[in-house]
């Protein structure tokens, strides 16, 4: 049912007492704040032994030889495993899905059997007593290699004389997109102007600060598989974990408590947390697995490393006529598991040009293997790259038209009225806001103002830049991106509630908590949906034995999918708490509501029946409810988004900044992003999320770069020489709302944890270009690092 | 390389537990004393998530050896939270959701305290620049940097 | 990311400091405050067989003025430089200095004996004490002596140091009345290490410089005091005398390429320290915007 068929008054948001669109602190905060959090890192378990790899140096090598001897005799040594020992256990797996027509990839195993493909590969596996007695030992784990060229450069990847990585594969292209829509070559031809550039983007990764962390326990007696992982998709491990260990789905339990960061990081299956869950089986005991910071950054995840040329057609007058794209990415040796590495490139071809409204678009996109680390879906998938393309043409356009960037983006962006709508690409936009979010922004930033003071300082020798970034968002994803493909992800989510015996509820929820709010959000929602007080909520989340089925937390789906399920059940229970309380109170249920903890009569707040007296008649005293009432006091509704395959969201940022064209340097002074994300559950916690997620594309954006060298090693593998943004140099960041409900569910949420990445990096990319047009240099490249700037001043 | 007998106060405890020398004062107070607050997130020194204090001042617990610890009165955020002393701070990081996954927590609030005992009334520079040794992934910092800043404040007010 | 295995032992005084360090030789490493030399073993880039920790010794620490040096002991702390009114009022560089390395809880645990002894060529400190012309008192089983910061610094990690040898003091003289200090580094991030700084000590002599000492770091294996300042003392000072002795000064200049910032950006960053130094001591602000043209 969709908000307005519901008479006003009676919506989840208007109910009495509603917690939705309001602060509430977060219930699981006191315990973090007290070093009370149970992350992965701080388990132990009786029997638990310590896992360290003894990892490739090589980035592309043959092994010849491994010689465990020496290891297995060190003090502390439970046993050194090998590659092909471990395959006896873990069978390997091909991170390919069917939608993504074309996509290839080679098997891939827990760990390197006879050859190695990037440097940091797992290749030994050596168990000990402590991690420190297991470090010992794997330095003396012989291994012998016969290094093979590496292929690192992807401009050069596909060339006919570079090495071919799988040569079963016949070649190093793992997936191609191509997409023509509309009248293109027409449009460039009859365009006034075309702007052309190409765009740099460094690979980078996620820094959660704890890092991947697993303990695996087999219990040989039960026959079942404990897994404690910080992920943020426990029925995702669950099933692959068991498909590849051997055993049913109900063999393998995956639970999952406080998680130190996942922005995308902690979603993926990655082969040494396999090999952690064979080696616990094939040794009868836990085995904890802790990535170090250096495994983290040789081994999680990385993202972006593309590079996208990019054409634009506009006329004199600000129209846009089209865009054309042709981009390339660099994603490792193999296609990651289960989610695939071609997912990035998907988004960017899916998302280039979405926010505006010239239906001539055409987009390459070729994905190539290399011996680097594998690429993946980190934060805001795609989004940075298409927005930082997109948003960089519609600059440059708007520059050499001699128009404002405001104004060439209110002639060009889609009409707040213009809803339902598709875009090039085929994507469904159900309504968003891109004119009311820019008007909002320029109030916030005082557009006019700001810009009278650049002109002045300008005169003085002072470069500031204002830079502006619109954006579209894919959230609340259903089977679209995943399901479809074939990969046994859920795209529903599910919650159960129940009205325990002294009235306070208790709540499962598939969706899980890695920081975003999750907890707090589903307790404000069934509170809300209940008619209790939020402190007699408490939710479950993490268990696969515990919660009802579902996707988890990604994709910036948790408040939209698992909120609605929340919402649902929480009715359903107010429902079948209504009709016991009817039944002892002699009325009607539809003439009862739930307010404030306890039964009333809705239209003078009369309270009736305490829920706590309720549920202790139920629990206790049911031979004095009439006969034959069977009450139920639990509820479980699951959710998915049918009508839509995303909810699209939309927003704006602002990056103002100055450079010191003497130095580089850049300093950052303000930042601002209006976003519709919807139904907003918990302002502050959006808020967060936002400014969060902005910090991100900052890092991205000026700092954060893997620096691999031709030989395909990773350079800068510590937090020393991989610059993470810090606290002195951010800045302040404002955020506002625009809010457009999506009809697909009552709620009307849609995701908001990716809108801050998404746009970050382009904003400060068009501010840094603003900042330097007096000087005739445009720079399409991040990180926006020092050198870069003075080398395109020419000035080193 | 046999272990090393120390002699310590922990969160005002008297410890005394035999240590191996390589044994770094993070990894000591987490595996040995169970005391799981402290977090690790790079052990070499940059994120500050290992943050504590040792005879009243900050250090970073994974570039301490337990053995340098060894007579000293080490701190950790259970007893710094459980003294009551930055009750205060705590509950401003609550109020305006300073943290997300909670990682860098523990060893913000002994970073943060740090200052707001030297300094009374920070501004917002300040407290970027005293924090700018702890890395903070989730929350972009502006939340922290409120949470401080309002903490000094209030007790600022204070009698 | 564990440290390996290795042996320790408290010394109970200089001489049981030295004792050990002459029996175990290159197998031990001091222990100072650690701030370098635990993530080194962390990271297993180090592999000491014994750690001497010294970080008890008392003697070692504390800063004592003298008629015309201060004494700084090694043990004496990064915050302990930043907080001292001594330090504030005779070598206010070093506190300046202080302030940009590292971070609030490395700089009460890290020692200026440790840092020195370490010779990370990025270091502010190191460049400190080149520009103020310090001594290293040194000492071993067979006795004490004294080498030039000029000397002591031998190239990256590398200084005069023997393996038997123990850093004990920096003798620093006072400068004379009236000097100036200059310092700044070029830092991607505050408390990193810097891609290019100037420590720099000046005497103005009216509108000239009487003496003019600028110390450079992150420009070589080691911090280097520039020679193009023969172009800046006694003479007025211009335009065209700052742009000579940047030219003398590029000349002189052989900097690394590598991930921080490239040679180029390095003689970049030291010439424009050169001219905004020269302002800045002089406050002449003019001068450093003529250069930038
Ligand atoms: C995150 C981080 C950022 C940092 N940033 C900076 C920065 O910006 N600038 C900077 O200068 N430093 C920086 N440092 C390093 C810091 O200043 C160290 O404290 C210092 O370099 C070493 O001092 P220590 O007392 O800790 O020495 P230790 O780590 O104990 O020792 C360092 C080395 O010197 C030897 N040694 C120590 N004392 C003596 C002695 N008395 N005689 C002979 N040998 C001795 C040791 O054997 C060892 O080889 C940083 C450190 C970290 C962790
Ligand atoms: S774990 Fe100690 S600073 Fe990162
Ligand atoms: S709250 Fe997650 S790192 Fe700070």
């Amino acid at each position: 049912m969709s908000r307005s068929d519901q008479p006003k008054g009676l919506t989840a948001l208007d109910r009495p007492n509603s917690y939705i669109g309001q602060s509430v602190p977060r219930p699981n905060l006191d315990r973090l704040l007290q070093g009370r959090g149970q992350y992965v890192s701080d388990l132990v378990l009786p029997r638990m032994v310590h896992v360290a790899f003894v990892r490739s140096p090589h980035a592309h090598a043959r092994i010849s030889a491994i010689n465990t001897e020496a290891a297995k005799a060190m003090p502390g040594v439970v046993a050194v495993v090998t590659g092909r020992e471990l395959a006896g256990v873990v069978t390997p797996w091909v991170g390919v899905l069917s939608h993504l027509k074309g996509l290839k990839s080679a098997p891939q195993h827990a760990m390197a059997i006879d050859r190695v493909c990037w440097q940091g590969e797992a290749v030994v596996a050596v168990l000990a007593s402590s991690r420190a007695l297991a470090e010992d030992a794997a330095e003396a784990v012989e291994i012998s290699y016969e290094e093979l060229p590496a292929v690192t450069d992807m401009r050069s990847a596909l060339d006919p004389a570079t090495p071919v990585i799988h040569p079963d594969l016949g070649d190093n292209l793992a997936f191609e997109r191509n997409h023509d829509a509309g009248a293109v070559d027409a449009a460039f031809a009859e365009a006034d102007e075309v702007v052309e550039a190409e765009f740099v983007f460094g690979r980078h990764t996620g820094v959660t600060l704890e890092p991947r962390a697993v303990v695996a326990d087999w219990n040989v007696g039960e026959g079942r598989l404990t897994i404690y992982q910080g992920t943020q998709a426990p029925h995702m491990v669950q099933n692959i974990a068991a498909k590849h260990l051997g055993l049913a789905e109900q063999q393998v339990r995956v639970v999952c408590k406080d998680v130190g960061g996942s922005f995308g990081i902690k979603v993926h299956i990655y082969a040494d947390e396999m090999a952690a869950y064979g080696l616990a089986k094939l040794f009868r005991r836990p085995v904890k697995f802790v990535a170090d910071r250096v495994e983290s950054f040789n081994t999680d995840i990385h993202a972006r490393d593309h590079i996208c040329k990019g054409r634009i057609a506009v006329n004199r007058n600000g129209l846009i006529k089209a865009f054309e794209i042709d981009d390339l990415t660099g994603i490792g040796p193999y296609s990651m598991y289960p989610r695939t590495s071609a997912v990035e490139a998907n988004q960017v071809v899916n998302l280039v040009g979405g926010q505006y409204t010239t239906p001539n678009y055409r987009a390459r996109a070729r994905v190539v293997f290399q011996n680097k680390n594998v690429t993946c879906q980190y934060r805001a998938v795609g989004h940075p790259i298409a927005c930082s393309v997109t948003e960089g043409l519609v600059d440059l356009a708007a520059r050499r038209i001699g128009m404002d960037p405001v104004q060439i983006r209110r002639l060009n962006l889609i009409g707040d009225d213009a809803y339902p709508c598709a875009s090039p690409t085929g994507l469904r936009f159900e309504a968003l806001s891109h004119h009311a979010s820019l008007q909002k922004l320029l109030q916030m930033m005082d557009y006019d103002v700001l810009r009278a003071e650049q002109a002045r300082l300008r005169r003085e020798g002072i470069h500031r830049g204002i830079g502006l970034a619109s954006f579209i968002e894919v959230t609340n994803p259903g089977a679209a991106f995943y399901g479809v493909g074939g990969a046994r992800i859920s795209s529903q989510d599910g919650v159960t509630v129940r009205l325990d015996a002294a009235g306070s509820v208790t709540c499962y929820t598939s969706i899980t908590e890695q920081g975003q709010g999750s907890e707090a959000i589903t307790a404000q929602i069934v509170a809300t949906g209940l008619g209790v007080s939020i402190d007699r909520v408490r939710v479950v989340l993490g268990d696969t034995d515990a919660t009802p089925y579902g996707g988890g937390t990604w994709a910036s789906r948790a408040a939209g999918i698992g909120g609605e399920a929340a919402l649902q059940s929480a009715k359903a229970l107010r429902g079948n708490i209504l009709q016991v309380a009817a039944a002892i109170l002699q009325a009607r249920p539809a003439d009862l509501d739930i307010s404030d903890n306890a039964v009333v009569d809705p239209s003078s707040g009369e309270r009736k029946i305490e829920l706590s007296e309720l549920a202790r008649i139920v629990f206790f005293r049911p031979d004095t409810l009439p006969p034959g009432l069977q009450p139920e006091m639990v509820a479980t509704r699951h959710f998915v988004p049918r009508e839509y395959g995303f909810a699209f969201t939309n927003g704006i940022q602002a990056s103002r900044l100055e450079v010191d064209t003497t130095t580089g340097f850049i300093r950052l002074l303000d930042h601002w992003v209006v976003e519709d994300c919807g139904t907003v559950i918990n302002p502050q916690l959006v808020d967060e999320q936002i400014r969060g997620g902005v910090v991100q594309g900052l890092g991205a954006a000026l700092f954060e770069h893997c620096i691999y060298d031709e030989r395909g090693q990773l350079t800068n593998a510590n937090m020393a020489d991989y610059l993470v943004p810090m606290a002195a140099e951010m800045s302040d960041i404002a955020v506002g709302h625009v809010v457009t409900p999506t009809k697909e569910s009552e709620l009307g949420a849609k995701g908001a944890g990716e809108a801050g990445t998404a746009g970050a990096a382009a904003a400060v990319a068009n501010a840094v270009n603003d900042a330097l047009s007096p000087f005739g240099v445009t720079i399409a490249e991040i990180p926006l690092t020092p050198r870069v700037i003075l080398s395109a001043l020419g000035r080193a | 390389m046999t272990a090393t007998r120390i002699a310590l106060m922990v969160n005002g405890e008297s410890i005394s537990a035999d240590v191996p020398a390589r044994l770094n004062l993070a990894d000591f107070v987490r595996d040995q004393l169970g005391l799981t607050g402290t977090h690790v997130g790079c052990e070499h020194g940059v994120c500050g998530a290992c943050t504590m204090r040792v005879d009243g001042e900050i250090v970073r617990s994974c570039l301490t050896l337990a053995v340098q610890a060894d007579g000293c009165a080490v701190e950790t955020i259970e007893g710094l939270s459980d003294s009551g002393e930055i009750a205060d701070l705590q509950a401003a990081f609550r109020e305006r959701n300073a943290l997300q996954c909670g990682y860098c927590t523990p060893g913000m609030l002994f970073t943060a305290q740090d200052l707001l005992l030297k300094c009374a009334n920070p501004e917002r520079t300040e407290i970027r620049e005293h924090l700018s040794g702890n890395y903070c992934r989730c929350t972009g910092y502006h939340a922290i940097v409120d949470a401080v800043e309002r903490t000094a404040k209030a007790r600022q007010r204070r009698p | 990311m564990k440290a390996p295995a290795f042996s320790y032992v408290r010394a109970e005084s200089i001489e049981h400091a030295l004792e050990l360090l002459s029996r175990h030789g290159s197998a031990a490493k001091i222990l100072s405050g650690g701030q370098s030399l635990l993530p080194a073993l962390n990271l297993r880039l180090a592999v000491p067989a014994i750690l001497i920790d010294i970080g008890r010794l008392d003697e070692l620490r504390g800063i004592k003025l003298r008629d015309d040096i201060v004494a700084i002991g090694a043990l004496t702390r990064h915050a302990d430089l930043l907080t001292s009114e001594d330090i504030s009022a005779s070598l206010p560089l070093l506190r300046q200095a202080a302030a940009h390395v590292a971070h609030p809880a490395i700089r009460n645990r890290g020692t200026i004996g440790g840092n020195l002894a370490h010779a990370d060529p990025a270091s502010e400190f190191p460049a400190c004490m080149l520009a103020l012309e310090a001594r290293m008192v040194i000492r071993s089983e067979g006795g004490e002596r004294r080498v030039n910061a000029r000397d002591f610094f031998r190239g990256i990690y590398e200084t005069a140091l023997e393996p038997h040898e123990l850093l004990t003091a920096i003798e620093v003289p006072r400068p004379q009345p009236g000097s100036r200090t200059y310092f700044h580094e070029f830092v991607r991030r505050s408390g990193d290490y810097a891609m290019t700084g100037l420590a720099a000590l000046a005497h103005v002599d009216g509108a000239q410089l009487g003496d003019l000492r600028l110390s450079y770091f992150a420009i070589g294996d080691r911090p280097h005091l520039a020679r193009a300042t023969a172009y800046l003392v006694g003479v007025d000072i211009t335009a065209e005398r700052i742009a000579e002795a940047q030219a003398s000064l590029d000349a002189e200049l052989d900097p690394p390429d590598d991930q921080q910032a490239s040679a180029a950006m390095r003689r970049h960053f030291a010439r424009l320290l050169l001219s905004r130094c020269v302002a800045d001591v002089l406050e002449r602000p003019e001068l450093a915007m003529e250069v930038v043209r």
